[in-house]
Order: structure tokens, then sequence, then C-alpha cells
């Protein structure tokens, strides 16, 4: 039990796997909700009509990879935040504040401290390096196909976990936040995301995180401060009351069972911090800005608003103790303490209709619609930079297709995933998600950032390094999240896991980096001298940029 | 990806740059004395919440609630974020100097 809840948990930055707890199983449709559904069209409305203008700037293929490098530190920063923080972390979080106290708040800062590492260590060397994938920087110097054959399979595995996660989250949270039949749900979210990326690009992507960003921001600190004002803005008198009325009383000052012993606890913290410095969708935004002082920048800004926003998430979950958890209109048949109505992750969206009356509640639901839309759309092209510059141009193609056929294939991966994406999601629509995510992000971490790390810093590494490393970690990220209890017993049946951990960064990880070495220190063969002499020039390049992707004029 | 010849004429350039190594140097001396303080924190606060959870929910002064644990928490949010701000600051005003500077010097050589 412990275990799967960290690996529900885990995922909070992506929406399903909030709702693949308690939510999924509790997920009713509720009425038609009309101040959601208004707020949510005029947000379409707006997104949409990015949509049309960034159509009209999205004519090479550097504009739809990277918004033509044309992005500001400030701008990414937040597009990066409105990536980053998904409905769950919003509703996920909260709950968790509110059903466990301070242990929600240590997992927030799990999820907050690979910020910094990614700044210190990658971000400039990102963009000096990087052009359109990630893939542009592990096979700098090494085997195109080889190399960027094995960044796109790992790139699309976690893509599409990711995207399944989101896509059934989005379902439940539709059903029960407006009303609509999960289906349609679906639909609606794939058709948006389609229009998006295929017209717009990573133009109107970009924005619509950022609008995105902008709505979560307002709307949480809104809530925030009018419920600590029923507190006189003091956080004693908060605590006060929230502990005297907890079931769990002072215990939600301690920390309970979510970090039951230091292994668990090293291997979160390794898979949130390193599988963040390895999704391709978060990698794709720092080839948006137009060089490294302004990739720094994105970072500085995006962790600021990160930060800022999961102070304010800590008070809500405290301040709904009272509100909500006091409150008979919120529990099932009225009974406080019973079954919150639409379930725990519901907390949010009940504080705000406590504090805000059905317009704020109108408003948070169309946050948290937008937030899914904002995150597929990054995700879906991410996933078609992989298929489309990877695979086509580079290893089908060997360089050789020209910029409107590589655009065109690209259009029409998006639409591929936004299908893939539908289909599975009403596949998966009964299915307990929850491991998806904890599987993307160990495979982010252990495929695709032990790769990525090496190429920049090591001037040893080789393809069949690369390449061999690369894979492995990518199988045992995935055989361990297969043997473990989140996919073994909940999802197979069977009595026992054979894995006794469900977040295998700790082992899936190490692993890679040790085959990717001694692969690459056996290497002996003319290519690998070849490529541990073009290394020099690299690093030139990744420490001051002289040679990197510009931005392009318009 | 292949460099232009003329590319790695400069790239040769700036490595005999003295200045180059210094800066790599400082740069990443710098930035990996920041890592290692924010793991070194980050990681010590997971193991007093993995090894000695009572310590996180004692309270810093009587009648209070603010605990060691939510203090800090508080701190390392404030704390890192700063930290990335110093960074940022450093290496888009000083590291950038000497960057621009020596890509400068190397361009001009070369032609």
């Amino acid at each position: 039990m412990l275990a799967r809840l960290n690996v529900l948990l885990l995922g909070l930055l992506a929406p399903a796997l909030s709702f693949a707890g308690d939510a999924i199983s509790a997920t009713e449709k509720q009425p038609l909700n009309l101040h959601a559904i208004g707020m949510f069209v005029v947000f379409v409305g707006m997104t949409l009509g990015i949509t049309k203008w960034a159509a009209g700037r999205t004519k090479s293929a550097a504009d739809f990879y990277t918004a033509g490098g044309g992005i500001t530190g400030f701008q990414n920063g937040l597009a990066i935040a409105g990536d980053y923080m998904s409905a769950a972390t919003l509703l996920g979080l909260t709950a968790m504040v509110y059903a466990k106290g301070v242990d929600g708040y240590i997992y927030m800062i799990a999820f907050f401290a690979g910020w910094p590492i990614i700044l210190f260590l990658m971000a400039e060397r990102l963009r000096n390096l990087g052009k359109f994938t990630f893939a542009d920087i592990t096979s700098y110097r090494l085997n195109q196909s080889k190399v960027r054959t094995m960044a796109a399979v790992s790139s699309l595995t976690v893509v599409c976990f990711y995207l399944v996660a989101q896509m059934v989250g989005a379902g439940q949270l539709i059903k029960l936040l407006f009303g609509l039949d999960y289906t349609i749900a679906l639909f609606v979210v794939g058709a948006l995301m389609m229009v998006y990326v295929t017209f717009g690009g990573m133009v109107a992507t970009t924005w619509v995180q950022i609008i995105k960003a902008c709505m979560l921001l307002a709307g949480g600190t809104l809530v925030m401060i009018l419920a600590m004002s029923q507190f006189g803005f003091s956080f004693e008198t908060l605590m006060d009351k929230a502990i005297s009325v907890h079931s769990l009383g002072e215990k939600i000052l301690f920390p309970g069972s979510l970090l039951p012993d230091p292994v668990t606890a090293l291997s979160l913290g390794l898979g949130l911090m390193f599988g963040t410095a390895g999704l391709p969708h978060i990698l794709m935004r720092f080839f948006t800005v137009t060089n490294a002082k302004e990739a720094r920048k994105s970072v500085l800004y995006a962790s600021g608003f990160v930060a800022y926003f999961f102070n304010v998430i800590l008070l809500m979950g405290f301040a709904a103790i009272i509100i909500v958890g006091q409150n008979p209109e919120f529990f099932e048949g009225g009974n406080i303490g019973g079954k919150i109505i639409g379930g725990g992750n519901m907390v949010a969206m009940h504080l705000a209709k406590a504090v805000g009356g059905n317009l704020l509640l109108g408003f948070l639901s169309a946050v948290a619609f937008a937030t899914i839309l904002a995150v597929v759309s990054g995700l879906a092209l991410a996933g078609a930079a992989s298929i489309s510059h990877d695979i086509y141009a580079r290893v089908l193609r060997k360089g050789k297709a020209t910029e409107t056929e590589e655009l065109r294939v690209s259009k029409l991966s998006s639409i591929g995933l936004g299908i893939v994406a539908i289909i599975l999601g009403i596949a998966f629509e009964k299915m307990n998600v929850a491991f998806m995510v904890a599987l993307a992000f160990g495979i982010a971490a252990s495929a695709n950032f032990p790769v990525l790390i090496l190429s920049m810093y090591w001037k040893g590494l080789t393809t069949r390094g690369a390449v061999v490393g690369g894979y492995s970690g990518l199988v045992a990220a995935v055989l361990f999240v297969l043997l473990s209890k989140s996919v073994w017993v909940t999802v197979l049946g069977n009595a026992q896991a054979l894995f006794p951990y469900d977040q295998p960064a700790l082992f899936s990880m190490p692993l890679a980096f040790l085959v990717t070495i001694i692969i690459s220190k056996l290497d002996n063969s003319a290519e690998a001298q070849a490529e541990r002499a073009q290394f020099d020039d690299q690093y030139v390049r990744a420490q001051t940029g002289f040679g990197a992707a510009e931005a392009s004029a318009h | 990806m292949s460099s232009t010849s003329s590319q790695r004429a400069v790239y040769a350039r700036i490595r005999s740059n003295p200045r180059f190594a210094e800066l790599v140097s400082k740069r990443q001396g710098f930035a990996t004395l920041l890592s290692v303080i924010v793991l070194t924190i980050f990681y010590g606060f997971f193991m007093v919440v993995a090894f000695t959870p009572k310590v996180i929910g004692q309270r810093l002064s009587e009648g209070s609630y603010v605990t060691v644990g939510i203090a800090a928490e508080l701190f390392m949010f404030i704390f890192f974020w700063v930290l990335t701000a110093v960074y940022v600051k450093r290496a888009n005003g000083e590291f950038d100097d000497i960057t621009t500077e020596i890509v400068r010097d190397a361009s001009k050589e070369v032609k």
C-alpha cells in the first residue's frame, strides 16, 4: 500500500496519477457545470485564436519545433512552469496535504529540487548543443542512425506512457468537473491537442502553456487568499484549528506513511530529480530560447513560479482541513469525515466553491482542463519531433529530406499521436494507470538522462556504449516496474511482487550509467576513436555556444 | 552534425586560449559547488525524514506550529531558488562576458 502510494504520488505532475488512485474508482458523472464550461469555452476560443496567429508564423521546421528559437527566458519560464505543474499538482498535492499534512510538503520539495540541478549541470549545454530534440545532443559526435533511433525509441516510450496517463486522467477529471461523458472528453482533448500542435506548432503550444500557467497561478493564489482570510492570515491560527479538527491531530506535523524507508526515499528523490531532466517535452523547451543566457533565465523563472505555487498549495491544503473537512455539504450524505463527494482529489475544487462560490469553482475547473491540454500538447509535440526529426529526417532519409517533407511528417505524426492517445485513453479507461507515470519517469531517468549527461560531460562515450547503455536502462526500468507491486500485483493480479520497490530509478539509473561506461571503455574500434576525438570541439561549443543553433529571423 | 572547417579552426583557437580554460574551470567549479550544496541539503533532509522522522515535527518554539520540517522546507524552497538566481547572475554576467571575449578573439584571428 505504501509503495503504491509512492508511485501514485510520484505522478502528481501528471494529472492521471492522482485520479488513478482514489478518484478513478470513485469518478461519478457530475451534473453539467455551466460556469466551468463557459469559462473553458473562453479559454479554448482564446487559444484557438492564438493558434491561428501562430499558424501564420509557423513556416519552417525551426518555427514548428522550437518557435524559431525566439522565446524569451521569462516566457519560457512560464511555459516550463505550465508544462511542469499539471492539474494533479493542484488537485493531488492539495488533497495530499489535506489528508496527510506535512507529507505533502515533503513531496513538493522533491518535485522542486531537480530544477536547480538542471540549471547548474545542463541548461546552458542543452541550449548550446541542441537544435530540435535532445537526440541532437546525444548523437552530436556519435553514429546518427543508431543513437537517434535509441533516443527516439525511449522518448516515444516515455511520451506514450505519459500521454496515456494524461488522457485517462483527463477523461476522469472532465467527467467529474464538467459532467461530460468520458469518451467525449477524450475526443475534445485529443482534437484540441491536434489543432494546437499541427497548425500552431511550438508557438501555439508555448502560448497555451503560458496562458494556462497564469490561470493556474492566479486561480490558486485567489483561493489561497480567500481561504487564509478566514484565519486572519495567521499561520498559527490556521494550524491550531487544523490540528484540533484533523483525525490525525498533531501527526499531520510529522512525516507519515509516504516515505517508509531510505531506499524508497532515495529512489523517489533520484527518479523525480533526474526523471525531470530526461523528459523529452521538458528538454525540448530549452531549444525554444534565443541563447544560453535565456535558457538559464527560463529555469530561474520556472523554478520561482513552481516554488511559489507549491507553498500556495500547502496553505490551501491546510485551510481545506477546516473549511472543507468540517462542512457536511462536501461529504456524501452530509457525513463529516466520510467519503468526500467526487473523491479525495476534489478537495481543492470544494475549497474553491466554499470560499468563492460557483464562479470560482467554475474558474478552477476550467484551469484544470486547460492544464491538461497544455501538458498533452507539449507531449505530442515532443513525440512528433522524435518521429519526424530523428527517425524520418535523420535515420530514414539520412539528412536528405527537405524541410517541407520533414514538416509534413511532423504534422502527420502529431495527428497520429493524437489518434493513438484517444484510442489508448479509451482502452485504458478502467485500468489503474498509476504505474505509467512512474514508468515514464523511470525510463526518462534511466534511458535518456544517463546517455544525455555522459554525452555532454564524458569524452570517452562511444556509440556502442550509448546504445547498449540506453537500451539497458530502458529495459531495466520497464522490467522493474513490470515486476513491482503496481503492475505485477495490482494490474496483473499476482500475489507477490518480484521487485519490492515501485520506483525503479535507484537501480535502473546506475545500471544504465555502468553499462554505458563499461561498454564505451571496452570499445576500441576506429569509429570510437574518431568519436572521442570529436569531443573537444563539441566541448568548446557546449561551453561557449559558438556554432550553436541561432534564433531564426522573422 | 559535423562542423565546418572554419568552425573547427575557431574551436582550436578557443581551446588554446588560456582564458577558455579559466572560464571552464571557474564556471564548472561554481556549478559543481552549488550542485553539491543542493544535493547535500536535499538528501540530508530526506535521510532525516527516513531515519528520524520525529525531528521533523518538533516545534521551533513553545506555542508555535512552525516545526523543524516546515521551517527546513520553506528554507530549501527559498535558498535553492536564491542559489539559482546567484548562478544565473554570475553566469549571465561575469562568465558570459569572458565567453563573448574568447569567441570574438578567436573569430577575429581566424579571419
